[in-house]
């Protein structure tokens, strides 16, 4: 279909329109609450579908047959004028329909392998300095002993193996290094005790199962679908809100499938997801708000039996910590994405913060607080940042670290 | 003056009680007994568990535990499939809407979150006066034990179409024999369901409507009826009023719906005003404890004394019988005559000749208080056409009754006659919210709704109505008075399209339904009407009927209703059972108020054990040939001859067990009056002892008995005495060889508070009347556990706000005859300042300390004066528990609050025990999910009333109040989202929101427009123990009494 001629402008420019006016009614290959529109113009006269699409309540009031006859066979549903359309446009439109769509560009592209990074802890390179410190540290030591031994008057052994044994005696020997060990050691032990003990409870990178495969790459990352058009309640609630299904409706009333060739990897597995398998999960969704495919007719049809779908909560704070999204998202403009991490690039959604109150803190301790414009801050504002001598106040210095900001 | 005065808590403390002397230094009298649970040595011996298994066991099971915390649990979240437009998830909506249950009315918003009602408070706008009872409701609505969820028959289900078809049936056929049938109700007050029973009674002209209330006013209609020709009660605005005399009217707490906000509106110190208030009356109530004039008298003396009253007023001479307290009534005679029209008398003695006395002696001072127009609907119970009823039901001439939220079977005195008449009934409906006796006896059981999920309306006052509407859809299968009679009288209409055609017709006159709506009230004229009544009222012979009847050689027992339960419609909350009485401060219980002298001579005692716990001795106590066996409690204050007793306790059908305490006092109810004559008193020796739960001695002052600072009006008024010299004196110490007040010296470095908020909280101990709305709001908005009444026995309550209520007796009398005066003393010892000094000059001059203190004085036990002091954590800026605590788990914030980190504590209680105040609550056990304590946190009813925003504290953590920082948070967060500075009084605690009377006031003392900021530096403020130097941010008013008699 795709042949060499085809100007990619205007079939780019069509779609762009028909994505936007017309793809809630129509679809290019099936029928949905208008016909199918895919080679319309090998049926219709140019002429003829633009006075349509321009006004055709006129047309039809102008006694035209074919105008009349398609109206009554979708029982009178009234398709929306588009006076504001000119001729070129509908042609662009119509070309789209005559042409298709352009060819996707490469395959799908897979995950980028984002590990999400460690929060805290000292940085790679410090560790590596301090490993090398000590190990220095150790050999001088050792030669020192080495040659302490030896000015003692003690036998000079030959070799690379004489003198290591040589430097094991010495350390044998030596009471304030078997200390100095066993506090390295203890030192040492104690570091990852705790560590690992700190890491009870903690679930970053938590990511179940949930029952239905949503995807917030197709939705957030690929359509571009704004956080808070779903999470509404992030800025006005301590909630983010997991939307109601009646949101999903708002475009799933009129997308009942994906893309031919869209698919999702999912990570437990490696399970593919295809298009018939995500079409299901679709008509899940449907289902739950109450609309059924009904197979005679080829319309989803409202039955009111409507039921909950059930998500796993993937971010779980205590119970004894209080946190409020809209502080956040409303008065600090943070972005979703400094503590959900790349959520846009995630098929599944997985807790890529450690969320634990250490965590907390350290941003608290670092972030400046920028609040100008808003009024309530001015005052007290200016009044810190006299007082620490400061351009601009940490949010630890405007209260934000008090063990009663989050535990009430 | 506030030095002269020292304050005690209990009976016991002014007796030789070596107890509580100890228990004022010590918590614990004797040894904790260890070995009782670690028993002998010869049980641990042949005990087959070897301190190695002891060890493995201890081992294995602290593994176990803490692998099986490794793994967090999955957790689902589940949102709507179609959300509400108006609900965003986490953020409360709060609506207007109207209590009404037949005993308490009140206008009150509502805070729902995700459409669960969790929190009432007063709707402010409308003027609302709220008790403990109004804003408990809000748990009764998920009481699922209780409340009836599904219609039954004969104690089966059933659906509401067979049952409306079966009923409407019986009700024709009744119909067509014209055979008589009665809807009884309680007071509705409700316009619009008035309309819809009168259309009901249309569509069944055999049905007719009684109004039956639990605890009755009677008399009161009765004699304004025949004074005015309206069945009404009057209204007063004790707002205006110059001089209040009350004979026994309890009118702070439940008389006539309550007058506390326009009685403590009247005492306004700093506007210069207050109302001189005599009570005169037997048991010692709310009212009696806030008047600046107490005269103890039993009730028949109440009775002469009033026509006495009358007499002196008016110059006219009815019979009557002198009485001991004459005296004082010629001088409260002079009084009222001096305040003229802005005097009123009230009197709570259910006789309607009484009543016509004190409504006359008002006509007489041409009283401006008393409204007689816009009337007080609150009660419209009459009795008369209750014993009707009751006898035509024994005697089979009625054949159908139709009950609606009224539990006749429990408080009727003669409930046994209407158990009889029942059986005898066609037809018995009982349309009712709970499961009550009644309800059981009936043939049918239909359920109505709580008011939360109801609509309607509310007329109290004439003229000004509230509207009802649902904050929460239905949870159980319910459905309302008004939809129940118009379904059976054939109707298509609902209610909600009857009440809003009803307002729109009748009430709004073109207005707004929904801002009425929004608002939750609307003022309106277009009930008033014009009449013109020619009182046939003969004084004399009403004077001559009164004398007549009122018998004065008996024991007396006034019947009362408690600050907790009121008429007992609420006997399942936990949060009111668990509220302690103002004055005897016992919870989980009533009881017979014995005056000391009565005590002494029937032999009742209540000692103190060494737990701190009260108990008290049994008394069969009979009236009319009715026998109950109540337990006693020695009630300084009550009148010598006369014994108290409240009603609403002692109910048991589909009561939790825990909550079927008390004894029921219905049952001597007779005729609705609430003075029984000639009572037989004796004491039972074979019951044994009662416990009580009761906080009275728990919380020891330690000695400290200068905890509070009065004043008279006099002295507060006049503006050339310095209150730092004489009524309002702060602690000195002495500090480099010179006199300073306590408060500047100090330990610790000061907090910064120049920036940002600092929150405080005033309160004003002359308007606190004690009523405990503020601890029950706590409890509500905190998720405050509730302990049940073994624990609050050995103080263990959780409350987190409690009001303290000291009894002061003045120490004048003993300082004149000391052989050294304070001065003499003060020069002597130049080194003791302040408060200290008086405290030595006591025990060293006067030899006096503990209860000895107070047997020198001539029995001030027999009329205490009483303030209340609402207690709660102080979060003071020098926090004592802050410095103890191990583990950094109490902490000072910058806005001022004292902030607990739970999950931080680890449970020493070194804070506890250096807290000054006794205000830290400790988590002995589990409340929530835990069988033992099976209140409402242990069902999934009872967890809809938690608070999302507070968390629910675990086993082994230290509690107490927050200044409720999820509030102030909330608030500050909302001005940020605005982008604007937080406006002036707009913050809140839970406790001062609930305050009808504005005694408690929060706010932001680094904003100068706070109404709070005013008041810390007011004349009247002090803080509490200020020479320990805490510096609280709790901040105190002199509690002020108007001592200008005339």
């Amino acid at each position: 279909m795709h042949s060499q001629d085809v100007d990619v402008d205007r079939q780019k420019e069509g779609k762009k329109l028909f994505k936007s006016l017309c793809a809630s009614c129509h679809k290019l290959d099936k029928k949905l609450i208008g016909p199918a529109l895919a080679g319309v113009e090998e049926r219709r006269t140019n002429e003829w579908l633009k006075a349509w699409i321009k006004n055709n309540a006129d047309l039809r009031a102008s006694g035209d047959k074919d105008a009349v006859a398609i109206f009554e066979e979708y029982n009178g549903s009234n398709m929306t004028a588009f006076p504001q359309l000119s001729d070129k446009n509908i042609d662009d439109i119509l070309y789209y329909t005559t042409v298709g769509n352009p060819p996707k560009p490469g395959a799908t592209p897979g995950l980028d392998g984002g590990e999400p990074s460690g929060q805290g802890g000292a940085p790679r390179w410090l560790l590596l300095v301090l490993g090398a410190a000590i190990i220095v540290a150790f050999l001088i030591i050792a030669n020192l002993l080495k040659t302490v031994s030896e000015l003692k008057g003690a036998p000079k052994k030959p070799g690379l193996i004489g003198q290591a044994a040589e430097l094991w005696q010495g350390i044998k020997k030596n009471t304030f290094l078997h200390v100095l060990f066993v506090i390295f050691g203890l030192l040492l032990g104690a570091y990852f005790l705790f560590g690992t003990l700190f890491k009870v409870g903690v679930e970053e990178g938590y990511q179940p199962i949930q029952d239905i495969a949503f995807s917030h790459k197709i939705h957030a990352g690929d359509n571009k679908i704004e956080c808070q058009y779903c999470h509404s309640a992030a800025k006005h609630s301590k909630h983010s809100g997991i939307p109601s299904v009646n949101v999903c409706m708002n475009c799933h009333m009129n997308i009942s499938e994906v893309a031919e060739d869209t698919k999702v990897i999912m990570e437990e597995g490696g399970i593919v997801l295809t298009k018939k398998e995500l079409d299901k999960e679709i008509e899940e969704v449907k289902n739950a708000a109450g609309y059924y495919y009904n197979e005679e007719s080829e319309v989803w049809e409202y039955t009111g039996k409507t039921k909950e779908v059930k998500w796993v909560r993937v971010h779980n704070l205590p119970d004894f910590a209080y946190f409020n999204h809209s502080q956040h998202v409303t008065v600090a403009g943070v972005k979703c994405q400094k503590c959900h991490g790349p959520v846009e690039e995630m098929e599944e959604v997985y807790q890529y913060s450690p969320l634990t109150m250490g965590w907390c803190i350290d941003c608290h301790k670092d972030t400046k607080v920028d609040l100008k414009g808003n009024e309530y801050y001015a005052k007290i504002h200016k009044e810190l940042a006299k007082k620490y001598n400061v351009d601009q106040v940490t949010i630890a210095q405007l209260g934000g670290k008090e063990c009663g900001k989050c535990h009430y | 003056m506030a030095s002269n005065k020292k304050y005690w808590q209990s009976v016991e403390e002014l007796k030789e009680s070596s107890i509580v002397e100890t228990l004022q230094k010590n918590e614990f009298v004797e040894e904790i007994p260890t070995d009782e649970f670690l028993g002998d040595k010869e049980t641990l011996e042949s005990s087959s568990t070897s301190r190695r298994d002891f060890l493995k066991y201890v081992g294995f099971s602290t593994a176990a535990a803490s692998l099986a915390a490794c793994e967090g649990p999955v957790r689902k979240s589940i949102p709507y499939v179609v959300q509400p437009d108006d609900l965003i998830v986490g953020v409360a909506d709060w609506y207007a809407t109207t209590m009404s249950d037949g005993f308490d009315f009140a206008n009150v918003l509502v805070k729902t979150r995700e459409g669960r009602p969790i929190l009432v408070m007063p709707n402010k706008d409308a003027g609302a006066d709220v008790n403990a009872r109004v804003v408990a409701s809000v748990l009764s609505l998920y009481d699922h034990k209780l409340r009836l969820q599904e219609p039954t028959k004969g104690g089966s289900a059933v659906s509401w179409a067979d049952a409306d078809k079966e009923i409407i049936a019986t009700l024709n056929s009744l119909k067509a024999a014209n055979q008589p049938v009665v809807l009884l109700t309680g007071t509705l007050a409700s316009p619009s369901t008035e309309k819809v029973i009168s259309d009901f009674t249309v569509a069944y002209p055999n049905v007719k409507h009684v109004v039956y209330d639990a605890v009755s006013e009677s008399a009161t209609l009765e004699a304004f009826e025949a004074m005015y020709g309206k069945k009404a009660l009057p209204n007063y605005d004790f707002s205006k009023a110059e001089t209040i005399v009350s004979f026994g009217a309890d009118f702070i707490a439940d008389w006539q719906g309550g007058y506390e906000k326009s009685y403590i509106s009247g005492r306004k110190v700093e506007e210069g005003k207050m109302s001189y208030h005599v009570q005169v009356e037997a048991n010692m109530s709310l009212t009696g404890s806030n008047a600046d004039k107490r005269i103890v008298a039993k009730p028949s003396d109440q009775v002469f004394a009033l026509i006495n009253l009358y007499n002196a007023v008016s110059g006219e001479n009815l019979p009557s019988k002198a009485t001991p307290i004459d005296n004082q009534i010629k001088g409260l005679a002079k009084n009222l005559k001096k305040a003229g029209s802005k005097g009123v008398v009230v009197t709570g003695i259910n006789d309607k000749n009484a009543q016509l006395i004190a409504l006359a002696i008002n006509n007489c001072i041409n009283s401006q208080i008393i409204d007689t127009e816009a009337v007080n609907l609150t009660r419209q119970g009459n009795d008369t056409e209750i014993s009707q009823l009751v006898a035509d039901m024994k005697s089979g001439k009625i054949k159908g009754l139709v009950t609606y939220n009224v539990n006749p079977v429990y408080s009727l005195a003669n409930s046994s006659d209407f158990t009889e008449g029942l059986k005898k009934l066609e037809l018995s409906v009982a349309l009712t919210t709970q499961k009550d006796i009644t309800s059981t006896l009936t043939q049918y059981a239909l359920p109505a709704p709580h008011y939360l999920e109801s609509w309607g309306d509310v007329m109290t006052t004439k003229g000004v109505l509230g509207l009802v509407q649902p904050t929460i859809q239905p949870i159980f299968n319910t459905r309302q008075l008004q939809d129940v009679l118009l379904k059976w009288s054939g109707s298509s209409l609902n209610y909600y399209d009857t009440l809003k055609e009803y307002w729109s017709t009748n009430v709004l006159g073109g207005k707004s339904w929904n801002q009425a709506l929004h608002d939750g009230f609307f003022k309106t004229d277009v009930f008033s009407e014009e009449e013109v009544f020619e009182s046939l009222v003969n004084l004399s012979s009403v004077a001559t009927e009164l004398t007549k009847a009122t018998q004065s050689s008996g024991y007396e027992l006034n019947l009362y209703t408690s600050t907790a339960l009121g008429d007992g419609k609420q006997a399942n909350n936990p949060w009111l059972q668990e509220l302690p009485d103002p004055l005897t401060r016992a919870s989980w219980d009533n009881y017979l108020t014995v005056s000391m002298a009565d005590a002494k001579e029937l032999g009742f005692d209540n000692p103190v054990k060494d737990n701190g716990a009260i108990d008290g001795n049994y008394a069969d106590v009979t009236v009319n040939g009715v026998t109950k066996t109540v337990p006693v409690m020695v009630q300084p204050g009550q009148a010598i001859g006369s014994f108290g007793l409240a009603l609403g306790y002692g109910r048991t059908e589909n009561l939790k067990d825990e909550m079927q305490v008390g004894v029921n006092a219905y049952p001597f109810y007779f005729n609705g009056n609430n003075v029984q004559y000639d009572v037989k008193i004796e004491k039972n020796e074979s019951a044994g002892w009662h416990r009580f739960a009761c906080t009275q001695v728990q919380k020891t002052i330690a000695g400290r008995h200068d905890i509070l600072q009065e004043a008279s009006l006099k002295d507060v008024l006049n503006k050339n005495l310095d209150p730092k010299h004489t009524w309002n004196q702060p602690a000195m110490v002495s500090y480099d060889h010179q006199e300073v007040e306590a408060k500047t010296i100090d330990l610790w470095d000061d907090h910064n508070r120049e920036v940002g908020h600092h929150f405080n909280l005033s309160i004003d101990l002359t308007s606190c009347t004690g009523c405990g709305a503020c601890v029950v709001a706590c409890h509500s908005e905190n998720n405050v556990p509730v302990v049940g009444k073994d624990e609050v026995r050995v103080g263990r309550d959780m409350h987190w706000l409690r009001i303290d209520r000291y009894y002061s007796s003045k120490v004048e009398d003993k300082q004149a005859e000391a052989k050294m005066t304070m001065a003499q003393f003060k020069a002597d010892n130049p080194k003791i300042a302040g408060k200290d000094i008086e405290r030595k000059y006591t025990e060293k001059v006067l030899e006096l300390s503990g209860g000895d203190l107070f047997d020198a004085l001539e029995n001030p036990a027999e009329n205490p004066e009483v303030t209340f002091q609402p207690m709660m954590c102080q979060h003071c800026n020098h926090a004592p528990c802050e410095t103890v605590c191990p583990v950094a788990a109490t902490s000072h914030g910058r806005q001022g609050q004292n902030q607990m980190a739970y999950n931080r504590c680890v449970g020493t209680r070194y804070c506890a025990n250096n807290c000054p105040y006794r205000v830290r609550r400790f988590n002995w056990f589990n409340y929530a999910d835990n069988n033992e304590f099976d209140f409402n946190m242990n069902n999934e009813y009872g967890k809809m009333v938690l608070n999302p925003d507070v968390v629910v504290r675990s086993r082994g953590v230290m509690e107490k109040c927050s200044m409720c920082i999820q509030m102030t948070q909330a608030t500050i967060l909302n001005a940020k989202k605005e982008g604007r500075a937080v406006k002036a009084n707009e913050f809140e605690t839970a406790c001062s929101q609930a305050c009808s009377t504005g005694a408690m006031v929060f706010g932001d003392v680094n904003n100068p427009e706070d109404k709070v900021a005013q008041l810390k530096e007011d004349r009247r403020a002090f803080h509490v123990l200020d020479y320990i130097g805490t510096k609280p941010n709790v901040v105190y008013q002199v509690k002020v009494r108007n001592t200008n008699e005339a």
